[in-house]
């Protein structure tokens, strides 16, 4: 274990406002390894990178480099220590040559002016070693992003690096391509190269990884061996459950099944859009909640983008209330009964320059179109209503919203969309990151919803969550519906096994949703 | 070894500009007698020297993706000052110029500092320096002031005679000397590359680890010296100062950066194409000129109208790219085989 280890990250810490994003992480990367660093969302796998590149400073820890303390300031620092990062959005710049890209800021010179001769020779000598083969002179603009992705490396390369970070690789790459990757990756691994790569396709960490390292609410989980990891461990490992005691959901969560000739409120058939998710199918009836299930980046935001209209499916046809209208966008769906608490509260639902109240009536407001101006008593008396049904704690409705917490700031997103009235929700990740007391409050009262008559899609991470609050749970993995459970089908044990793709529960669910019958185990 | 020989998409703003200069050249030509003399293109040489210099400034700053409001009142500015220092103090053309030089680099260096350290728009800053300049104008002098220094004098008479009878003056070959210097400093400087790199996209210019935050105080800086040798150009040909000169001149100089293909958000444009721009510019006010009875306002209508069509070219230019690049990335994902077959059965 102590012979080649090239960097060792020991008992890093580090603390924004208000979280431990990363507590006592220990991290080793072997010379000439290949490591895959895992977690869901908020784990700190990227926390974890920013302080080795420099972006972030850590609080507490050592980070050695070949034995020796280093403290990156910058990512130019770092990068000029020997470590080099190939980020998720392909940083380059578009407008300029292939070889600038590669080559910018230590283009070779002779007598003081950049020598475009040699710089492009260069440049092609790096990317024949890639095996890519595109002319160098051209915008990188011009080309694909595996291309990009490509010239991204052959730069992270050519600064002589010791430690290569890959962060998402190959979320923009066809399989051809990652292919090609992997074999790039295994040649800089004989060279002695030491390679952190970070995805959430576990069959491509099982492809190349030799060590994986889990981390789990800014913890570390453990270090492990790739070959005495089974997926199903991994995911396990990954997901964890929530130790916390959950106030019981009583008796709200009542049998469901659909009456006969019950027709389903919300359907979508063959509905999906090309590269960003498969055709799928889903029924849901009034009365029903059912879950989402599935790790990061497997295609369940981009499903709720489709239903909501954020995105336009570019195939199927998707029904609300027996109505189908092709690519109707947010307003029409709201307008058709259909509310959406995003996944992303900052940044897609919270307007926190406005009130309480304003944030409450903004999506009702939006529906009744803008001149159709919703009286302020009538506002202030929505307002009150919600606050105390879903007991929002708030000085007043005149509050900012930014002033309240997050859980609370959850609810007022609720709140907004159940003023609407709507006969669907569709609620994506509605309780991260929120404590556990709100979550419970934000669980049962889904069910109530549900139990009024109303269809709830309910997407997120926590796999104990999707299995209380849900009837029937759908299973995404790698962009498409891979398993729909219910009823004693549905237990954590069958839900994790289709999400890492492994074990034989599918085929009992194969009658359910017969297209997306999983071929499990399928060897490449 | 790939090589493709169609014209990559970003020379197309350079050749259209080119071609709109040569068309309205001939135009002229076939339209009016006189027209075909070369000193009417010497001409376009000598009275525009200034803006050509200022404008080749500009096009550094736009290519960064930035924007250059002060040049106007700073050539103004260095017109008023060097006529005063000339006049009243009896100082050398060897020391004001070289002073007014100096004076441009210190004002470029001090609105990039600010625009870089205090994270305040382009914009803003360089209007303040817009109106602080201007306003210093008035502070030396509300007079014009004719400048009577016989360097300046022998400068701005002086004729270099080519063929025939056509001319141009020392001010053309200054002009020379900045677009040759302004060219190897875009293409064959880290500089250079670097302003192009910041325009293109300035955050991963940063990741790069691109020397950002000073590359962008020295295009400021740049432009800073190129507006006050403009200012120096100017009080040459003028051979006086006065703090009315040049009214919105900047306007003129980002105009002409645009119609010569920089995109105005930065990162795709030639020097040589601001150049073009400027000789457009005073090819239809020579046109103007010599049709006789249009007032030469309409030049101002005619350019704007130009402007105008160049961004939206641009926009079109470039969004077909984008459209073209998203539908190449669909196919490649279409094609491929869903990434879901596990590698190895984990159990």
């Amino acid at each position: 274990m102590q012979t080649n280890e090239l960097l060792v990250m020991q008992g890093i810490h580090k603390t924004f406002p208000g979280v431990h994003a990363l507590a006592a992480v220990d991290f080793t990367l072997r010379a000439g390894e290949i490591h895959a660093l895992m977690g869901e969302n908020g784990a700190g796998k990227s926390t974890l990178i920013k302080v080795l590149t420099g972006v972030e400073h850590h609080d507490a820890g050592h980070i050695l480099l070949n034995g020796s303390e280093i403290n990156a300031k910058s990512p130019h620092h770092a990068q000029s220590l020997g470590i080099s990062t190939v980020y998720q959005e392909v940083n380059l710049c578009t407008n300029l040559s292939v070889a600038e890209n590669i080559l910018l800021g230590r283009e070779p010179r002779r007598a003081g002016s950049i020598d475009w001769g040699a710089m492009n020779a260069r440049a092609r000598e790096l990317l024949t070693w890639l095996d890519v083969d595109v002319d160098v002179r051209r915008s990188v603009g011009e080309y694909p992003v595996a291309v990009q992705q490509m010239v991204a490396i052959s730069r992270a390369l050519d600064i002589d690096a010791k430690v290569l970070i890959l962060d998402e690789p190959t979320s923009s790459l066809t399989t051809l391509e990652t292919e090609k990757l992997f074999a790039v990756l295994r040649r800089l691994k004989e060279q002695g190269i030491g390679i952190i790569f970070i995805t959430h396709f576990l069959n491509q960490v099982y492809a190349v990884a030799d060590r994986i390292t889990v981390l789990r609410n800014g913890k570390l989980v453990g270090t492990y061996d790739a070959k005495a990891l089974p997926r199903y461990q991994l995911v396990e490992l990954m997901i964890g459950r929530e130790l916390e005691e959950l106030e019981d959901l009583g008796g709200l969560k009542k049998h469901f099944e659909p009456a006969p000739g019950q027709a389903p409120v919300l359907e979508a058939k063959n509905l999906g859009q090309v590269g960003t998710l498969e055709p799928l199918n889903i029924k849901l009836y009034a009365g029903e909640v059912l879950g989402m299930a599935g790790l990061l980046g497997s295609g369940r935001t981009e499903t709720a983008n489709l239903l909501f209209g954020v995105d336009d499916a570019d195939s199927g046809t998707l029904a609300v209330g027996g109505k189908v209208e092709p690519n109707p966008g947010p307003l029409a769906s709201i307008q058709r009964g259909l509310g959406y608490c995003p996944e992303d509260r900052k940044a897609d639902g919270v307007v926190g320059a406005l009130t309480v109240r304003e944030n409450i009536v903004l999506a009702l407001q939006a529906s009744r179109g803008w001149f159709n101006y919703l009286d302020p008593r009538k506002q202030t008396e929505i307002a009150n209503k919600m606050i105390q049904m879903l007991q929002i704690s708030t000085p007043g409705p005149e509050q900012l919203m930014k002033n309240l917490s997050g859980g609370n700031q959850q609810k007022v997103i609720l709140a907004r969309w159940l003023a609407t009235e709507p006969d669907v929700l569709i609620l994506d990740e509605p309780t991260r990151g929120i404590d556990v007391g709100t979550k419970a409050e934000i669980q049962k009262l889904v069910l109530s919803l549900a139990n009024e008559g109303k269809g709830c899609i309910f997407i997120s991470s926590e796999l104990d969550e999707v299995l209380r609050t849900s009837h029937r749970v759908m299973i995404m993995r790698d962009r498409k519906l891979v398993a729909e459970l219910q009823g004693e089908d549905m237990n954590e044990q069958s839900i994790m096994e289709a999400i890492a793709g492994t074990g034989v529960s599918t085929e009992d669910t194969a009658a359910a949703a017969p297209q997306h019958a999983v071929a499990a185990g399928s060897a490449r | 070894m790939k090589r493709s020989w169609s014209i990559d998409r970003k020379f197309w703003p350079l050749l259209i500009t080119v071609s709109l200069f040569v068309l309205l050249y001939i135009y002229g030509i076939i339209q009016y007698r006189g027209f075909s003399s070369p000193q009417v293109f010497f001409n376009l040489l000598v009275d525009n020297a200034f803006l050509m210099i200022t404008s080749i400034g500009m096009t550094f700053v736009i290519l960064s993706g930035g924007i250059d409001l002060s040049v106007g009142a700073v050539i103004a500015f260095t017109g008023v000052l060097s006529a005063w220092l000339l006049n009243h103090f009896g100082l050398s053309p060897a020391i004001v110029i070289p002073l007014m030089l100096l004076m441009g680099v210190v004002f470029g260096a001090t609105m990039g500092a600010i625009i870089e350290f205090f994270k305040v728009q382009p914009f803003i800053v360089t209007l303040a320096g817009m109106f602080f300049a201007r306003g210093m104008s008035f502070v030396i002098s509300t007079q014009a002031q004719t400048i009577s220094d016989p360097f300046y004098r022998t400068i701005g008479l002086y004729r270099i005679h080519l063929w025939g009878k056509s001319f141009i003056s020392a001010n053309v070959v200054i002009v020379a000397i900045v677009l040759i210097a302004a060219i190897y400093l875009a293409h064959f400087t880290r500089f250079g590359r670097t302003v192009y790199a910041i325009g293109g996209n300035e955050q991963s210019a940063l990741l790069m680890g691109l020397p950002v935050r000073r590359t962008k105080i020295l295009i400021y800086t740049l432009n800073g010296f190129c507006s006050t040798l403009a200012g120096v150009v100017f009080s040459i040909y003028m051979l006086s100062g006065h703090g009315l000169y040049v009214s919105g001149l900047e306007l003129d100089a980002i105009a002409s950066v645009v119609i010569g293909g920089t995109q105005l958000t930065g990162g795709v444009g030639y020097v040589i194409g601001t150049v073009f721009g400027v000789l457009i510019q005073g090819l239809i006010q020579t046109i103007i000129m010599f049709q006789g009875t249009l007032s030469s306002w309409w030049t101002k209508i005619a350019v704007g109208a130009l402007t105008l069509i160049f961004i939206g070219v641009q926009s079109i230019i470039y969004s077909s790219k984008r459209k073209r690049m998203a539908s190449a990335q669909r196919v490649a994902t279409a094609t491929t085989t869903a990434p879901a077959a596990p590698a190895t059965a984990g159990d």
